[in-house]
């Protein structure tokens, strides 16, 4: 097993991802991720003194929109792809309760 | 402005806050799509692929959004510079898309400062852009989030644009912390691109609150207030924290970093979840959003089109007037600085200027009054042409219907009265009075009070409210002396 992360990062990250895995999915994960941090570290290692960091790869910037309203979409054809709706709205587990 | 009394920590503590205030813009329409910002509409009804974030929509900035949030941001004597978009990724079911659209490190808005109206400087770390979330409502429970059995999420919210203000951790008292807001309020009203109300939500305060003793500069460990819906709520919120903190640490306890949700009808607040670190978010640039970069044209433009902010208002009015901040700030609240500045300018007395508008203009809509007739009527007044009754009857007049003071005195048949006329009158009304008078003359100080008030009300009623009641007093207390 690589050192590039641990186990316990893989868990942490899951949770942070509301993802419940299974002992041998966190073992599986924990080397793939490993494989990929490692393929990270490989491009790290060039010399990019050069180079200006780069977020975006097209050359654009202030692409704007008009601010005009245009057609909102129906209201019963979105909240019939919901799992459960009341009232409107989207029915969701509690907010705060999903530790409990 | 309140001038209340600071309520004071225990001996040997000392205050720090710092306020996260975001402010729902303005705009007609969402930060990224096209769906109506408006507020009050039926739930789920201004939403989109965009804001409900499904697979394969495309966010586009909305360009008045983004010149409002670089308004406010000079507004506040910020540096506007580029800014990138980034993703802060957390799963909570009031964010559709499982990430907020934000700024990270490269906010627009930075190293800005707002001036409380008694000199004190609030620095502000920044104030970037970002969009709302959706309205949860929580079910079961009493309404309270943490009983909650289930929560209804509508989306209309989710997508507006608003701008977070962070302040310095400077803030050091409960005042500070209030004139800071309302001072956010005035800037916002003032230029314009929100409707700042708390009540509705377009305007809310975070409060970041720890305590240290007095003395000592290091930032312990705070706790992030939520759900303060008023600036006087914010207060005792911030209140309750810091006591409730001094209390874990003079009984050898520390308090844990947290977000606490105030309650204000309970008068307390409760724990909620413990923050997530900073890195748990696994903030990234957003690469849907290109990045915002303002030009030095665009930025002179917005300075030049900045209209007068609230602290050179009142700085201005104080410098013409003399008077001291607190009147100074009431003025400036009603807008009424520009008219006793122009009325002074005019040559009327400046005390006199201030204290009727303190007192005898505190209506909503003083629209009718020009500057103009304002300073005349101080003028008049000052001259002796018109009595201090005179000269608010006449504002009110002029309140209502607008016009020249001078000639509605006319109308009026407003002419202060010559001395000698009055003191016949107040002959005449002591002579048909004698047992009133002698009470007037012999009584305790309560009985002179009444009588006075007896006597001055019937000269009063005798010349309409023509005569000047310092007059009457005077002549009042000539002839009992004689």
């Amino acid at each position: 097993m690589s050192d590039r992360i641990t186990r316990d990062e893989v868990v942490h990250v899951a949770k942070l991802a509301r993802l419940e895995l299974a002992p041998h999915e966190i073992d599986a994960f924990t080397e793939q991720l490993a494989r990929v941090l490692e393929h990270a570290a490989d491009v790290e290692s060039l010399n990019v003194d050069d180079v200006p960091p780069t977020s975006h790869p097209l050359p654009l910037v202030n692409v704007f929109r008009e601010d005009v309203v245009t057609d909102s979409i129906d209201r019963d054809e979105v909240l019939a792809q919901a799992p459960a709706a009341e009232s409107h709205m989207f029915r969701v587990p509690p907010v705060l309760g999903e530790e409990r | 402005m309140t001038w209340s009394i600071e309520p004071t920590l225990p001996e040997g503590w000392e205050l720090v806050v710092g306020l996260e205030v975001h402010v729902e813009l303005a705009t007609a329409t969402k930060l990224f799509c096209g769906c109506a910002n408006q507020f009050g509409n039926e739930p789920n009804t201004n939403v989109c692929p965009v804001c409900l974030g499904l697979p394969g929509s495309l966010p586009v900035i909305n360009g008045t959004a983004v010149k409002y949030a670089m308004q406010l941001g000079r507004a506040l004597r910020c540096d506007v510079k580029p800014g990138i978009m980034a993703r802060k990724n957390y799963f909570y079911p009031d964010m559709p898309k499982d990430y907020q659209t934000t700024q990270y490190d490269q906010p627009t808005n930075s190293n800005g400062s707002l001036v409380l109206p008694d000199g004190f400087v609030v620095g502000i770390e920044r104030a970037h852009i970002e969009e709302d979330t959706g309205k949860s409502t929580h079910v079961g429970g009493g309404g309270r989030i943490n009983d909650a059995v289930y929560s209804l999420v509508d989306y209309n919210r989710a997508g507006v644009p608003l701008v977070e203000i962070v302040s310095d951790p400077c803030l050091d008292t409960i005042e500070h912390a209030k004139a800071y807001v309302s001072g956010l309020r005035d800037i916002l009203l003032a230029i314009g691109v929100s409707d700042a109300r708390m009540e509705e939500g377009s305007m809310r305060v975070d409060a970041n609150v720890s305590v240290r003793p007095a003395g000592t500069t290091e930032l312990r460990t705070r706790c992030e207030l939520k759900n303060i819906n008023s600036i006087r709520s914010m207060g005792r919120a911030i209140e309750y924290e810091a006591l409730r903190q001094i209390d874990l640490y003079t009984s050898g306890d520390n308090p844990r970093q947290e977000t606490r949700h105030w309650d204000e009808a309970a008068g307390r607040s409760t724990a909620g979840r413990s923050k997530e670190n900073l890195d748990d978010y696994r903030f990234f640039q957003e690469p849907d959003l290109v990045p915002l970069v303002p030009t030095a044209e665009e930025i002179a433009a917005i300075d030049a089109a900045m209209p007068a902010l609230p602290s050179a208002r009142r700085a201005a009015l104080m410098e013409a007037s003399g008077s001291d901040a607190e009147v100074v700030a009431t003025l400036v609240d009603r807008g009424q600085d520009t008219m006793a500045i122009a009325a002074i300018d005019r040559g009327a007395d400046a005390a006199k200027v201030v204290t009727r508008l303190q007192h005898d203009l505190a209506v909503d809509d003083f629209s009718k009054v020009t500057a103009e007739s304002f300073a005349e009527l101080i003028i008049m007044e000052s001259a002796g042409d018109l009595t201090a009754t005179q000269a608010k009857q006449v504002l009110a007049e002029m309140v209502d219907s607008g016009g020249h003071p001078r000639e509605i005195a006319e109308a009026r048949g407003f002419e202060a009265m010559e001395g000698d006329e009055l003191s016949g009158l107040v002959d005449q009304l002591i002579a048909d009075n004698p047992g009133e008078w002698q009470r007037f003359v012999d009584g305790d100080e309560g009985d002179r009070k009444k009588m006075q008030g007896f006597f001055t009300g019937q000269i009063m009623r005798a010349t309409k409210g023509q005569a000047d009641g310092r007059a009457v007093a005077e002549l009042l207390a000539q002839r009992s002396a004689g």
